[in-house]
């Protein structure tokens, strides 16, 4: 039992760093807003998500409409449906009601990519100890950055933007070298992120991912179905 | 308006994003091309979500490129995630240091 907490624990560390950079320059960008270091760290707990927060605190500041706010976390963090689908056909019968309604809270890229590299069932103690260390570094990060702002030399925190996505690659790169269909799939989304990116640039980050991550997973599907004892 | 409606109502609609599914789809699903979509699923979103936001990720494209090929051979060889993410900060910060040199 407590063996899959401090697991998770383990699991998450790598994240809670990279959080624990990111989340510093979102509690600067969040100071230079006019929101208070107390506001900008509640933000981080409450929503625990990168991309959402960073269009929250332009809303905020621009004193936008409620509507507005809404329409850009769904459009930003719709991704997580897909990512908590993805996780809920892998869970531990010990996932009851009660630990699905705590643990959704923590369906993060980062999370949901290390859990979504387990073999095993996920148990709730292992998602609650990654949530933890992983909610921990993100929360100290926007407080540290919101209070002290530049006391990171530039070149360190400019090295530690990297953090997050080369843990992104240590967990695409092994199953792309071992299974064609993933590099495919790899391959492909990667190469419509970039299209996205120069050529149709009016379409928003958050929406460029979707539609991305959907084309190429739905190609793998219809080219590479898997097997039935290999999909869990 | 109050920063807490704000807080309030950005924290409400993230959450119920992730909720909805994680807490209330129970069955295995039967159909194979959903459950090919889901197993890719992953894989699509985090190459989506790092190329090429990698490159700009480090104030230095240069930096960038260094950290990510780094992060590219640490990988292949199957090392664990913490080692190929700090080794990947390690590289761009090295590259900085001697960058900056030049």
């Amino acid at each position: 039992m407590r063996s899959d907490f401090t697991k998770g624990i383990s699991h998450g560390i790598p994240i809670a760093l990279g959080y624990l950079s990111v989340s510093f320059g979102f509690g600067i960008a969040a100071v230079r807003s006019g929101i208070s270091p107390l506001a900008a760290s509640v933000i981080s707990l409450t929503n625990l998500t990168s991309a959402g927060q960073a269009a929250g605190i332009d809303i905020i500041a621009a004193c936008g409409t409620l509507l507005e706010m809404i329409l850009v976390q769904l459009t930003i963090n719709i991704r997580y449906s897909l990512m908590a689908l993805s996780l809920s056909q892998n869970l531990s019968p010990k996932f009851t009601t009660g630990h699905r309604l705590l643990a959704s809270y923590g369906i993060t890229d980062e999370i949901f990519a290390v859990c979504s590299a387990q073999k095993e069932p996920l148990t709730p103690l292992y998602m609650y100890g990654m949530i933890f260390i992983a909610a921990l570094g993100w929360v100290t990060g926007t407080a540290l950055g919101a209070k002290m702002g530049q006391i990171l030399p530039q070149n360190i925190s400019d090295a530690m933007g990297i953090v997050l996505y080369g843990m992104f690659i240590a967990i695409i790169i092994p199953p792309s070298r071992k299974e064609k269909s993933v590099l495919c799939v790899v391959a492909a989304a990667a190469a419509m992120s970039v299209v996205f990116k120069y050529l149709l640039t009016q379409v928003s980050g958050g929406f460029a991912i979707i539609i991305c991550a959907i084309a190429a997973a739905a190609l793998g599907a219809v080219f590479f179905p898997v097997k039935e004892d290999e999909a869990e | 308006m109050s920063i807490a409606v704000y807080i309030a109502v950005m924290a409400g609609v993230t959450y119920i994003i992730r909720m909805l599914p994680f807490t209330f789809f129970r069955k295995k699903i039967k159909s194979r091309f959903i459950r090919s979509f889901l197993h890719y699923i992953p894989y699509a979103v985090l190459s989506a979500m790092t190329i090429p936001a990698i490159f700009y990720s480090t104030n230095s494209v240069i930096t960038a490129v260094a950290g990510t090929v780094t992060a590219l051979v640490l990988a292949y060889f199957d090392l664990p995630l913490i080692v190929v993410a700090l080794s990947a900060s390690a590289a761009a910060f090295i590259t900085g240091l001697i960058e900056r040199s030049l």
